[in-house]
């Protein structure tokens, strides 16, 4: 995923001699890419210009051979510092200038060697083992002190993306969100992936994991049959979910309602408010939603369908829970890294019908991962695109629709 | 701009070959060389008004003759030339040491990169152009421009027959600039368009400037040039200039002429 790259300094009359523009050109040429990360202009004739630039290339040697073309016209290569550590002070505290992560691949420069940063994922810390020469994101929380955490910029180089070679919606990674957008070229687009991953993940493949964080309106509105259907057809291999999915998904099987409503015939039922309650008790009582799936007591549903298909479920709880369910995890710090954990292996993203689980989802996502948010409110899908999760496509319709029309993309006869 | 550093020709020879010009086998005529060069030297003093400074030539150092090469004077500073081959570096001491002598302060930079002085340095007074690529290392610009507070315009010099840029560009003090576009590649042809308005740029034609017409030394109104350049000279007359055509053919057979026998000094 990462190219080879390499910053240089430009300096002297650049401008007006054309050599920055020659440099830049004989870059892209000879096939690699720039980002011009500083310019100084001269304020006066006399005055020189400098330019940093970082220059791209697939590979190294072509980034050596476009190096060795441009260094003829003034092209300095910039010799790195390795990264500054500091301990952290203090449990769960990191050094005041710590570097705090993007969710894009990222390296550090420890004893002149760029090494990976493992775990990358957008506003944590990064803590470096000097022996072993290796490097991982850590959340504030999780630091120990005395923990070798990396301070300031130098030393610490993050990658653009590389554009994914299918020529789908993914290809331009940005997040577009419009309720007017067409969506079935979207979702054509979304099931294509969703086909490949499953072929990939079946032939034991790299990042070929579906994940999906899903709302309990995909209950609600009618999509719950959908969903455990993929599922069922090996679709998805995480579920991001919170006690009310789960818990409206069995009160669907017990009761056939959800908060109380008859599924299928669409008003409420007497006493039906307390169903979820109801639904959750039993749960309880049984022990774990494993025991009561493998005991047949809960038959069908979401819920069902991952423990017998072998889904990684992570349920995180929230402060207005009923119950919780048993399984939930109400620390939201324990859930967070029980979530971070699952992370590991996604080749796509599924954020569906939860502001709070898409947000939180995308927050744990490193930026290569495509990501997918489908929620009735524009606001959800924006949100997560200012919170930084620029590689998520924003899909405003309801839950629904669009696990119906992807399930029928991915062959679900209805 | 009318006091000029030449080193007399007595041990001028091709003794080796650093440029596309040189042939060891192309013997140098010593005497119609003498003879040559007392003529430039004759046009420059007498009629042009130069005031000539002279320095002790050194046997073993054929290319000594090619004062451009000495370095850059600017007032009472002079950088002293690091040549790219060795066979030319050997120069650089006594270079040095004619600036010492005449009471220049030599100025030296931290980091050294190849620079050939005059013969690559040159423009008008409110800029100059560097020539680099062939002989002299773009980054010295940037070293010089910084010493002397002047913007300098690096070029690339595409064509190894133009191997120093006083064999293809020569700015005249009238503003305009004498040149052979083809000498530099697109970058460097249009910088030298946006710099220089239209009617100020002189294009030397192929043929001319394979004889060096460029490699011309101008003081004051007065140019001097090698022969046979009929374009170039009739170009000058229409600015108004005074043309004395020298014959330099035994300094061609060392890839020079005129102007790289001479080093402005102020």
């Amino acid at each position: 995923m990462t190219q080879a790259q390499e910053t240089i300094v430009l300096r002297g009359h650049i401008i007006d001699s054309l050599i920055l523009a020659k440099v830049l050109d004989l870059i892209l040429m000879m096939g690699g890419s720039f980002d011009l990360e500083q310019v100084e202009i001269g304020r006066t004739r006399e005055d020189q210009s400098h330019a940093r630039i970082v220059v791209r290339a697939q590979t190294p040697a072509t980034l050596n051979h476009i190096l060795h073309a441009i260094q003829p016209h003034g092209a300095v290569v910039e010799r790195d510092s390795d990264c500054a550590v500091q301990p952290a002070p203090a449990d769960g505290v990191f050094p005041d200038e710590f570097y705090s992560t993007t969710h894009l691949p990222t390296e550090v420069r420890l004893n002149e060697t760029w090494v990976d940063v493992e775990g990358v994922e957008m506003d944590l810390g990064i803590a470096v083992n000097m022996q072993h020469r290796t490097a991982r994101t850590v959340p504030m929380a999780d630091v120990r002190k005395g923990d070798l955490i990396v301070t300031g910029q130098a030393g610490v180089r993050v990658m653009p993306l590389q554009r994914p070679r299918e020529r789908d919606v993914f290809a331009f990674m940005e997040s577009k969100v419009s309720a007017e957008r067409p969506h079935g070229h979207v979702i054509a687009d979304i099931a294509r992936r969703m086909r490949l991953l499953r072929d990939q993940h079946r032939a034991g493949g790299a990042r070929s994991k579906v994940l999906l964080a899903g709302g309990p309106a995909i209950i609600h509105a009618g999509g719950r049959d959908a969903l455990t259907w993929l599922i069922e057809e090996g679709f998805i291999q995480v579920l991001f979910c919170g006690n009310a999915l789960a818990a409206h998904d069995m009160e669907a099987d017990l009761y056939g309602t959800s908060l109380g409503y008859a599924l299928t015939v669409g008003h409420a039922v007497p006493h039906g408010h307390a169903h979820h309650l109801r639904t959750i008790n039993r749960i309880r009582a049984i022990g774990s939603i494993r025991t009561a799936v493998e005991s047949g007591v809960i038959k069908s549903g979401i819920m069902a369908t991952c423990i017998r298909a072998g889904v990684h479920v992570v349920m995180a709880g929230t402060i207005r829970d009923d119950g919780p369910l048993p399984g939930v995890i109400t620390d939201s710090m324990q859930a967070q890294a029980a979530m971070r954990e699952a992370i590991p292996g996604a080749g796509l993203a599924l954020l569906v019908a939860s502001t709070l689980h898409a947000v939180a989802t995308g927050n744990l996502l490193p930026a290569a991962v495509p990501t997918v948010c489908v929620d009735i409110n524009a606001s959800v899908p924006t949100k997560l695109a200012d919170r930084g999760s620029f590689q998520a496509v924003g899909l405003v319709m309801d839950a629904a629709s669009f696990l119906g029309e992807l399930s029928r993309h991915l062959g679900r006869d209805v | 701009m009318n006091r000029l550093l030449v080193c007399p020709p007595d041990y001028f020879a091709i003794e080796y070959e650093i440029n596309p010009w040189m042939r060891r086998a192309n013997i140098v005529d010593h005497d119609r060389a003498i003879a040559q060069w007392h003529g430039l030297m004759e046009v420059l003093e007498q009629k042009m008004g130069a005031k000539l400074e002279r320095m002790r030539p050194v046997p073993g150092l054929p290319d000594l003759v090619f004062t451009a090469n000495a370095g850059v004077v600017v007032e009472r500073q002079a950088v002293v030339s690091r040549f790219r081959y060795p066979e030319r570096q050997r120069e650089e001491a006594h270079f040095e040491q004619w600036f010492r002598s005449a009471g220049y302060e030599v100025v030296t930079f931290d980091q050294e990169f190849f620079f050939e002085g005059a013969g690559d340095l040159l423009g008008f007074p409110g800029y100059w152009f560097g020539g680099y690529r062939q002989r002299s290392e773009v980054r010295a610009f940037s070293l010089l421009s910084e010493h002397f507070a002047r913007e300098i315009l690096p070029l690339e010099l595409v064509d190894g027959r133009f191997y120093h840029l006083d064999t293809c560009l020569c700015p005249l003090s009238g503003g305009e600039l004498l040149y052979y576009p083809p000498a530099f590649d697109s970058y460097g042809q249009n910088a030298v368009m946006e710099r220089v308005d239209k009617d100020r740029r002189l294009v030397v034609p192929e043929s001319e400037a394979l004889k060096f017409a460029c490699n011309a030394v101008c003081v004051g109104t007065h140019v001097a040039l090698p022969e046979a350049c009929p374009v170039t000279m009739h170009m000058l007359q229409e600015r108004g200039y005074q043309v004395h055509p020298v014959p330099l053919d035994e300094f061609m057979k060392s890839g020079g002429s005129a102007k790289c026998l001479t080093l402005a000094l102020d």
